[in-house]
């Protein structure tokens, strides 16, 4: 049985980086990831955060394979037919140091797994593990499903992603539960690159973002996203499983529906679907994290549930989760000691991070929203109801208009209520 | 005993389409295999290395990324494998390819004399099947191809069964001689942990074209007197027939039976002889 320092379960974003990490402090490092290689399993939206990315790999855009720096966001209400959508561009996000980069998953962890490799981190794909290996109460390797299988290792990092059956067997992972996890499903649709940038209004290569609320998901909370790549667009929507079973949606309808939008519609014409993703979101957010480690392992990215769903973001929160847990893995080595003490400066520090910083902050959230449903519905429709009334030019006064976009708010909503709701979001979110 | 697999990597078919305006291949994004012949031809060799001893090499000519295929081989069993890797090797067809990877195999036969050489029995993205029988003419070594079961190595002789139209032919060689294989040879292995870590950890040997005794003039484009035309799809089928079968099985059993005979797929009409179903 071969022996190393560090053993990483998985070569996602939150591996690699932990990988990375380790191996740059000395430590003998395998990844031991199940697909053909890194990133052959992995799906998201895909947008990348550039300051994350930069403190794992510095310049990486010079290097990796990405596809467009976003410098437009746009946020989308969808009320039936109609849209009421607001954005934010910064042209200065198309250069350095940017602020994020759409990508595809397939190319970028690819290119990630060859840069582990560059700072000594032995990759072995194709490799599924089954289950850790102990000595008496200790962890001491892995057990994979290849002949000859085991592996000795000092500390074991599980980033296997959401799906986390080795961190669920050491009770290091919560069960998943509908109102923890989302299912997400995309296409990929090639669309010619000037075309493309014609109907987003993007000078050549420059990328942009829409997220859409409200009917794209049907009320339920979840979101739908369209992102500009090289010469496609990633066009996805997910939602909590909770209400897609009550609802009886299946994930391919909502994307069918969301597709059939007029105003999504117009975005994708004549564009070609090439490929069909689908993948569990883990949303149970700071109330579902589980213990971080334990005597010699410690996990993170997806399968510690570190992703912030407000913000879709989770790709950083695992590089952040796996580089702090690469620097104290090589740490309690050096210092002899991996004790689940010496373990616990991973949680320390990630606590003192923007990752769990952020998860604490909304941890009221999904929660509210899934109380308070109809912020999903109501209010989009309330506001798809109030602009169309403040630009229908008639001969109806403004004084007039304005009594009676007021009067239809309140049909919808009482005083009471909207009070509450704005009291109850703010208490959500501050 | 010395074995020694010819292998290729080669784009994954299943996933190439062809560009409909153009009529190339569209090659780009398609994820690189080994040849799925090839693996059944280093398994053979494997195999019997791992019966009578001995050692094998794998030798492929391509891109540098072919080193990706090479460092999968190894970890099946390997011993050493070698990456011909050169601009001057590019475009080459079977021709010039065979004579790429024959001078190489001479090469390796000069220090370290090879027995057996597989190669598959064709690479699924050129379909030629001259590569193997290419390379044993220009070795002098009797070649055996469609091998689909390596019978009998003993005596400095081998047995193989071949697959041929009419049947199967079963048929020696005195070694050192030349195999192509069939999938049907054997079933391909799941390596083992070790292998995989010492896979990982192997880096290939590179030969450029200037480290052999090569005349440059068969190399490549040069060397290759036949080039590919056109590539075209066969004309798209037209969609058959549906018959409902839920609402009336029999009806529509009968209605198969029909279509069948005026297609003359069936000679007599079963129904018309009276019998009843
Ligand atoms: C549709 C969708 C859109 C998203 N959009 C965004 C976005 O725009 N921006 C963003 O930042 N985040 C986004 N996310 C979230 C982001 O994808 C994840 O948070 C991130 O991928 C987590 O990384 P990870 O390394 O923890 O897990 P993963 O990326 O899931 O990697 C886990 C790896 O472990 C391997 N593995 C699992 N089990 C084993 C085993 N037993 N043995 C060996 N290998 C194993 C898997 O094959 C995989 O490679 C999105 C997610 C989805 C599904």
């Amino acid at each position: 049985m071969e022996n190393f320092d560090v053993i990483v379960v998985g070569g996602g974003p939150a591996g690699l980086a932990a990988a990375i990490s380790a191996a740059r402090a000395g430590m003998k490092t395998v990844v031991i990831e199940r697909g053909d290689y890194p990133g052959t399993k992995n799906v998201m939206g895909g947008v990348l955060y550039s300051r994350a990315t930069e403190a794992v790999i510095p310049e990486f855009w010079k290097e990796a394979p990405l596809e467009r720096p976003v410098i437009e966001q746009r946020y989308g209400f969808l009320s039936g037919d109609e849209i009421f959508a607001a954005a934010y561009r910064d042209p200065a996000w198309a250069g350095p140091p940017y602020n994020a980069h759409t990508v595809l998953r397939v190319k970028f962890d690819k290119w990630l797994g060859q840069q582990a490799e560059k700072a000594g981190v032995m990759i072995i794909t194709e490799t599924v593990v089954e289950d850790l290996l102990y000595k008496g109460d200790n962890v001491v390797g892995v057990r994979t499903g290849r002949a000859e299988g085991d592996l000795g290792a000092k500390v074991v990092i599980l980033a296997e992603g959401v799906n986390a059956f080795i961190a669920k067997k050491a009770g290091l992972a919560p069960q998943l539960r509908p109102d923890t996890v989302a299912v997400a499903v995309k296409e990929i649709i090639q669309l010619p690159q000037e075309k493309l940038e014609d109907r987003f209004c993007l000078e050549p290569g420059q990328g942009a973002t829409i997220e859409l609320f409200g009917d794209s998901t049907d009320g339920m909370l979840g979101t739908a996203f369209i992102y500009t790549n090289k010469d496609s667009l990633s066009v996805g929507v997910g939602a909590l499983l909770e209400p897609l079973i009550r609802k009886k949606w299946t994930p391919n309808d909502l994307l069918e529906s969301l597709k059939a939008k007029p105003y999504v519609k117009r975005l994708i014409q004549g564009g070609e679907t090439k490929e069909y993703l689908a993948h569990l979101i883990p949303e149970g957010g700071y109330n579902a994290m589980p213990k971080l480690h334990r005597q010699g392992v410690m996990v993170v990215g997806d399968t510690a549930m570190l992703v912030n769903g407000l913000h879709r973001e989770g790709s950083n929160l695992a590089m952040t989760s796996g580089k702090i847990a690469g620097e104290v893995a090589a740490q309690a080595i050096q210092a002899g000691d991996v004790s689940d003490q010496a373990m616990s400066v991973y949680e320390t520090r990630l606590r003192d991070s923007f990752v769990v910083k952020d998860l604490h902050k909304y941890r009221k959230v999904t929660g509210f929203f899934e109380d308070n449903p109809h912020f999903f519905q109501v209010y989009p429709e309330i506001m798809m109801n109030a602009a169309r009334m403040f630009f229908t030019a008639d001969e109806t006064p403004k004084k007039e208009r304005q009594k009676q976009i007021m009067k239809m708010v309140f049909e919808h909503r009482s005083k009471g209520a909207l009070i509450g709701d704005l009291f109850g979001a703010w208490r959500a979110l501050k | 005993m010395h074995f020694l697999v010819c292998l290729k990597q080669v784009p994954d078919t299943s996933e190439v389409r062809i560009d409909p305006a153009t009529n190339t291949l569209m090659r780009e994004g398609v994820p690189s295999i080994i040849n799925p012949y090839d693996a059944h031809a280093l398994e053979e060799a494997i195999r019997l290395k791992e019966k009578v001893g001995g050692k094998v090499t794998i030798i492929s000519m391509g891109p540098p990324q072919a080193k990706e295929a090479l460092k999968k081989a190894m970890s099946f069993g390997a011993d050493r494998a070698i990456l011909l890797s050169d601009r001057a090797f590019a475009g080459s067809d079977s021709l010039a390819t065979a004579y790429v990877l024959t001078v190489a195999i001479q090469k390796v036969h000069e220090s370290d004399p090879v027995d057996l050489v597989f190669t598959g029995k064709e690479a699924i993205d050129g379909d030629t099947a001259q590569t193997g029988p290419g390379i044993a003419q220009r070795l002098g070594f009797p070649q055996l191809t469609y091998a689909i079961k390596v019978r009998d190595l003993n005596d400095g002789w081998v047995t193989v069964e071949r697959k041929t139209e009419a049947g199967r032919e079963v048929a020696k060689a005195m070694l050192p001689a030349l195999i192509t294989v069939e999938k049907e040879l054997n079933e391909l292995r799941y390596a083992s942990l070790p292998n995989m870590m010492k896979a990982a950890k192997y880096e290939p040997e590179y030969w450029e074209a200037k480290s052999l005794p090569y005349d440059t003039t068969q190399l490549g484009l040069k060397g290759s007197p036949t080039s590919v035309v056109r590539i075209f799809p066969p004309p798209a089928r037209s969609g058959g027939d549906k018959i409902d079968g839920m609402k009336d099985p029999q009806g529509a059993a009968a209605m198969v039976v029909e279509k069948m005979f005026q297609q003359n797929i069936i000679m007599t009409h079963p129904l018309a002889k009276g019998g009843k179903h």
